[in-house]
């Protein structure tokens, strides 16, 4: 067996898992595992500008590819800076394993330079995590590791170094595969479950089929799809399962919850039957919970039990991977061999209100001349794409505008922060799914509040020489908190208003990027046409609107039937 | 109905390991009324008994978020079937020249163990379920506890009884 020291089974760890690429930002704790990485070359390091924009960057690279994304940074601040981002991704489900270095061990809880408790401040925001005090559990952790964060219910894993372990020497027996005594997700699905599942849906009248961002990590879009339209049954996405299931179906009814469509939130509260599929009743898609579909009989479908009744009564769990459960639910239904006329005739009542419903309140906004409104460019974008674009999106407006007004067909294709709503993900997440994918055109929707929280990462992008975009809908408003001061708080713009904000086309500049802006509506399809043609990065600000807001809107705590509409 | 559970929980004897489950209970806002932990036979688990109190919905919530974590190997409510639990506790109690007497009768009563004498207190050794110690304090307390230590109740699921 060969010896390696620990730097060095880090960096053959990554080889062996299948990494290609890695985000990061050095420091005096983590040096060692950079200079072998360097020497060793194999895998490409992307040197971002803030260790938050390297693990937003990781992934984002993992949403859009289902890899696990990683990340390096060193002790201390660096450690420290990397929360956030591995926050959202828990918060996500988004696998990553995410290497901090630490002082010696020797030095551990002496309050040394630079020395932070990085395991115990991400213990409650990663799926699991590690200090490594002997090298020879190193090739068992590194194994562990990413195990643990692809599988299941994916999460981040953290994997913190000392400087000493780092350069120590051990024998490295890395494991192929890895049996936990204690961990063992289910992934198969209850045949018995199943049955119960599809009686239920052959008496149903009033189905309605409620997609999470499980249907994206399971990789089932195809199986989802294919149920959908075997039962001719209705479809309504959450922020996370956009693009879990093509936008441009005609059994879409668009998202639902806070900012969801009017139809989707009528049809979750006149259903009889919710068919939930790697979602997790989130209040932001619930509402006041005792108001929450009285009518229905639910069905859940997630890997995870703890989100299983947690919110809402269930009444046929099936815990396991949504892919496997939606592929028996599949061969269920093929089994009955019902015509689909029958399933057609079934929902026929319900497929009238429904459509009723959509033309009652489409998704819709209110045009005045002179003045961009941010769904037109949405609209626009989405045009001049033809959906075929990755759209990564920062939190706020800019967000829930992007997840009303551009449709997303395929999986994977729409990367934000649903669960933690982190402002500054989109930028660095563009950069991760660009490293992926780079003949692909990666977008940043973002507003003026929201970039600038890690705009430093435009010199990420330029060093890479990648192709990021991004659109910047700037209303000199922290526009979200604005809507709700202007709805719920008398109008007082307490602390929300960005009077001065800088100029985006000359930001781009200064970056040697190119910069773009428009003011009125007619420049819009001009200025995104330029900006998506132009090669490098390109920001393209438009000012939109001042006080703009975002419909429907379920007002927090209300029921989602008490929707404000434009 | 909130009710009285106690959960006993094996866990991987990891460093951090204990600070998970503790972490889990603050974090989500559970409550830990005691906390037994020690080894076990295996020395790379350590057995972990656990008394909360919540309804059913909130004990099914504390049930599967143990069993999320990678360290936890097995998590059982033994107060779902019969089950026998113990509890120690050291009680310090005054016992001067009228009431030396008094603690003893009760000693005697209760079946505890005086463990150390002084001119002035008793300390007494007192094992059984909560309801005992209970009743204990309570009696003591009138002749004047000086401290006490408690050791946290364990539980063990009873053997299925042939007859």
């Amino acid at each position: 067996m060969t010896k390696m020291t620990g730097k060095e089974m880090v960096v053959e760890a990554l080889k062996r898992e299948g990494v290609e690429v890695c985000f990061g930002f050095p420091g005096g704790a983590i040096i060692d595992v950079y200079d072998t990485l360097e020497r060793d070359g194999t895998i490409k390091h992307v040197l971002v500008r803030h260790e938050q924009g390297a693990t937003h960057a990781a992934d984002g690279y993992a949403r859009a590819t289902g890899r696990v994304g990683v990340c390096i940074a060193t002790s201390g601040p660096g450690a420290t800076n990397t929360v956030t981002g591995i926050a959202t991704a828990y918060a996500d489900s988004i696998p990553m394993v995410v290497f901090t270095g630490q002082v010696p061990t020797s030095l551990i809880g002496n309050d040394a330079f630079q020395e932070v408790d990085i395991v115990g401040i991400t213990r409650p925001c990663t799926k699991h995590n590690y200090l490594v005090k002997d090298v020879k559990d190193l090739p068992r952790i590194l194994k562990e590791a990413f195990t643990v964060a692809r599988s299941g219910r994916p999460g981040p894993v953290l994997i913190d170094l000392p400087k000493d372990v780092q350069n120590a020497k051990a024998e490295f027996d890395y494991p192929e595969k890895i049996k936990f005594r204690s961990y063992n997700p289910v992934l198969e699905p209850h045949s018995k479950q199943i049955e119960r599942a599809y009686r239920m849906i052959e008496k149903s009248r009033r189905p309605i089929f409620y997609v999470g961002g499980g249907v994206v990590i399971a990789n089932a879009h195809k199986e989802m799809k294919e149920l959908a339209e075997m039962l001719h049954a209705p479809v309504t996405m959450t922020l996370m399962g956009l693009s879990g299931f093509p936008g441009t179906s005609e059994l879409s009814l668009g998202m639902l919850g806070m900012h969801g469509t009017y139809c989707s939130n009528m049809a979750m509260a006149h259903s009889d039957l919710i068919i939930a599929v790697g979602a997790r009743f989130d209040d932001r898609v619930t509402g006041k919970i005792d108001a929450f579909a009285p009518k229905a009989k639910i069905i859940h479908i997630d890997i995870d039990p703890t989100s299983i009744q947690k919110n809402v009564k269930v009444d046929i769990p099936i815990v396991g991977d949504c892919r496997k459960a939606l592929k028996k639910i599949v061969k269920a239904v093929k089994k009955a061999g019902r015509p689909a006329e029958a399933w057609k005739e079934q929902f026929q009542e319900w497929w009238e209100q429904l459509h009723a419903w959509e033309e009652r309140h489409p998704l819709t906004y209110k045009e005045e001349p002179g003045v961009i409104k941010p769904q037109y460019v949405i609209e626009q974008l989405y045009d001049l794409t033809k959906g075929k674009a990755i759209i990564s999106t920062e939190v706020g407006q800019n967000q829930m505008w992007t997840a009303q007004f551009y449709k997303f067909d395929e999986p994977r294709s729409f990367l934000t922060s649903g669960g933690l709503g982190t402002m500054g993900y989109g930028l660095p997440a563009a950069i991760g799914a660009q490293m992926a994918f780079p003949d692909k055109l990666v977008i940043d929707v973002a507003g003026d509040g929201s970039i600038q929280m890690n705009i430093q990462e435009l010199a990420t992008a330029q060093q890479e020489k990648l192709n990021v975009k991004v659109v910047i809908l700037n209303n000199q408003f922290l526009g979200m908190v604005r809507q709700w001061q202007e709805l719920f708080y008398d109008r007082v713009y307490a602390a929300t208003d960005f009077t001065f904000t800088p100029d985006f086309v000359k930001i781009a500049e200064a970056y040697g990027a190119t910069g773009l802006r428009a003011t009125k509506p007619e420049e819009v399809r001009e200025v995104l046409e330029k900006g998506l043609e132009t090669p490098g990065v390109v920001i393209m600000e438009f000012v939109i609107a001042r006080e703009e807001g975002v419909f429907p809107m379920v007002p927090a705590g209300k029921a989602t039937t008490e929707m404000l509409l434009v | 109905m909130k009710h009285k559970h106690t959960l006993s929980v094996l866990v991987e004897n990891t460093p951090g390991a204990l600070s998970r489950i503790t972490g889990l209970f603050s974090g989500r806002g559970f409550n830990i009324e005691s906390l037994c932990v020690a080894a076990t036979l295996d020395p790379t688990l350590s057995h972990l008994t656990l008394v909360t109190t919540g309804d059913d919905f909130i004990i099914e919530q504390i049930i599967k978020q143990l069993n999320r974590l990678v360290d936890v190997y097995k998590v059982v409510d033994v107060t779902e079937g019969v089950y026998v639990e113990r509890e120690m506790a050291l009680v310090k109690v005054k016992a001067e020249d009228e009431t030396r007497a008094e603690v003893l009768r009760m000693c005697d009563i209760f079946r505890c163990k005086v463990v150390d004498v002084s001119p002035k207190t008793y300390t007494i050794e007192v094992t059984g379920p909560e309801s005992k110690l209970k009743a204990v304090i309570e009696l003591l307390k009138p002749i004047g506890i000086k401290e006490i230590a408690r050791t946290g109740t364990i539980a063990m699921v009873r053997e299925k009884k042939t007859v």
